[in-house]
């Protein structure tokens, strides 16, 4: 399957990746309309995380054995087994943060909004994730994992 | 064709029937559970008291479940006898059943304190839908309900309590609310929490004896002359694993059923997981038992793949939890208050604006940790106990609060990164 991989030496921690992310899961997928106007607020899905002169974007793995999917005790999380996707049914999450308590990545941020959990979906339906086409460094690539 | 036998349908003998099928798609699959439902999240028994999930959004898995994946599901019904020699069950209804594969995924039972009035009307425990029926059946808005034991399930039945609008107060035993997961810090934020949302806590009396009068609760008296008033009471101090078929079998039985890496007990062709189980923990070090979701899970996924065949050992567990009770938001895992301080050392960041970070040490290894407020970097600490990373270089680094993948070594964060 194709994930989004980040390349974190020419990653400059510029956060276009979450601002494009956050419009991209927006209802109005409008930059200005998000941030201002909509509510709740969208959530970006990736975050940059930084120390220092490194950074690096890093979605969701999509793992193949999944820690969130196993510690979600609710159902929110699942692993579809055919396109390797996992994904997150915010109606059914209770915001219970189990899946951050185990998520090797940090992947799964909180959104304060819903009081849900929040991760990168791919942004199934577009041609390519919206943190790929926008970072202006190619800091992003979306590739087939090696794993398959 | 091989025939399975699961004692237990919710987290570990779901996750194991899941496995089994994967690895055998022929083979005959029996779940049998004394509970009379689809598995359902036995954790959000809270919500549903509260009145905030319905049982069909609490099921585990779609309506066609059980035929899809070729298992037949004997629900409501107990498992009375094992006997192993014959591989073979009795169920309270007298039907017998044969296994090749037997997996014991029977969970815990409420530990009922040895308490006089135990069995006065508006007397419960809090483990089951059926508890949470019951529970909600028999409340109405004006009782006020203690719950003894401020542990997880105290504090979930209190929770649930209070969004019902019944006045409610925690009795618990120890000093402090959460005593087995958190530590002073943390349990003080939590404590803090649950007052401003209205609880009530009472420390350092477990409760002496629940008073009633024309057979039903009118208080709990706390054993130093003082009484608290309510109508209903929650037993909740825990669950002991539920060994007692084990036991009788003749498997060995510790606090639970102890397992090999493969989740097999003492008998060859006999698993257990979840937790019932004893498992090898890795913040520890040890084989315990972890009655946590995430350890039901994974115990489960290689119970079925080694019953099915495959030698798949355990990636192992630990007892991890993330609370997230009266709007504060806490994660611990491992040895996050060792017993004593002989060996580890402790890293801390004290209380800054609701938020604390706290990593334990052993041997330049992480073996525990608590954070409340920011979760988003607690999977990468937990990361490190399960996969033993020497932290020496950047233990500092633990407790920033701006900790995150970045601050991991650069080997370990792109290799990581690779594998996936
Ligand atoms: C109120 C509450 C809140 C919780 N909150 C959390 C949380 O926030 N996070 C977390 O990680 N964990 C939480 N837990 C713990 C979590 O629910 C358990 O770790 C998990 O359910 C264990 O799964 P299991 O499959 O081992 O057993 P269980 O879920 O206990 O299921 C065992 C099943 O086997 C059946 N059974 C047992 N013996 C027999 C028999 N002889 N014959 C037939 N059937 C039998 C039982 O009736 C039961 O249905 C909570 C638990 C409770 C009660
Ligand atoms: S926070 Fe939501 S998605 Fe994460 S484990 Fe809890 S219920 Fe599942």
């Amino acid at each position: 399957m194709k994930k989004v991989y980040p390349k974190e030496e020419v990653c400059m921690a510029c956060r276009l990746c979450e601002v494009h992310c956050l419009a991209a899961h927006s209802l109005s997928q409008d930059l200005i309309r998000a941030y201002k106007l909509e509510s709740p607020r969208p959530r970006a899905l990736v975050q940059v995380t930084e120390k220092g002169p490194v950074s690096l974007a890093l979605p969701c793995r999509h793992c193949r054995e999944p820690m969130c999917v196993y510690g979600c005790f609710a159902g929110a999380l699942t692993r579809d087994e055919a396109t390797g996707v996992v994904s997150l049914d915010p109606d059914k999450c209770v915001g219970c943060w189990t899946c951050l308590a185990v998520c090797p990545y940090g992947a799964i941020y909180r959104d304060p909004a819903r009081g849900v959990a929040a991760k990168c979906d791919l942004c199934a339906g577009r041609p390519q994730p919206a943190c790929v086409a926008n970072c202006p460094n190619e800091a992003l690539i979306f590739a087939e994992s090696a794993r398959g | 064709m091989a025939s399975y036998l699961i004692i237990g349908n919710s987290a570990g003998g779901i996750a194991a029937a899941e496995a089994i099928r994967r690895g055998d798609p022929k083979g005959a699959i029996t779940m049998v559970s004394d509970e009379p439902y689809p598995a359902y999240s036995r954790p959000l028994i809270s919500d549903y008291l509260a009145g905030d999930v319905t049982l069909e959004k609490m099921l585990l898995r779609p309506a066609d479940f059980y035929p899809s994946h070729g298992i037949e599901a004997i629900l409501g019904t107990k498992v009375t006898r094992l006997e192993l020699t014959q591989k073979r069950a009795t169920l309270a209804d007298g039907r017998t059943l044969k296994w090749d594969k037997l997996l014991l995924a029977t969970g815990g039972t409420p530990t009922l304190p040895d308490i006089k009035g135990r069995d006065l009307k508006g007397v419960f425990v809090f483990n089951t839908l059926d508890d949470a029926k019951a529970i909600g059946d028999y409340l109405i808005a004006r009782h006020r309900a203690v719950v003894i034991g401020g542990g997880l399930i105290g504090l979930s039945a209190a929770k649930a309590l209070l969004r019902r609008g019944n006045e409610t107060t925690v009795v618990v035993r120890s000093a402090r609310l959460l005593s087995t997961l958190l530590d002073a810090e943390a349990s003080a934020l939590m404590e803090k929490a649950a007052l401003a949302k209205g609880l009530k806590v009472i420390k350092g009396s477990g409760g002496e004896e629940i008073l009633g009068q024309d057979g039903q609760v009118k208080g709990v008296a706390l054993g130093r002359g003082e009484t608290i008033p309510c109508e209903v009471v929650i037993l909740a101090r825990g669950v002991d694993p539920r060994t007692e078929l084990a036991r009788e079998a003749g498997l060995k039985v510790r606090e639970g059923i102890p397992v090999n890496e493969h989740m097999e007990t003492s008998a060859p062709g006999v698993y257990a997981c979840g937790d019932v189980a004893e498992s090898y923990d890795f913040a520890c070090q040890e084989v315990r038992v972890n009655p946590v979701w995430p350890s039901a899970v994974i115990g489960g996924l290689t119970a079925g793949a080694n019953m099915a065949g495959e030698r798949n050992p355990c990636p192992g567990t630990s007892a991890v939890n993330a609370l997230s009770y009266f709007g504060t938001a806490i994660a611990a895992a491992g040895q996050a208050n060792p017993p004593t301080l002989d060996g580890f050392e402790v890293l801390r960041h004290p209380a800054h604006n609701g938020h604390y970070e706290k990593v334990v040490l052993q041997d330049g290894r992480v073996v525990g940790f608590i954070l409340v407020g920011n979760l988003e970097k607690a999977g990468v600490i937990f990361s490190l106990i399960k996969e033993r990373v020497d932290v020496t270089p950047f233990k500092k680094d633990l407790i920033s609060p701006s900790f995150g993948y970045a601050f991991l070594p650069a080997k370990l964060r792109q290799a990581r990164i690779a594998a996936e």
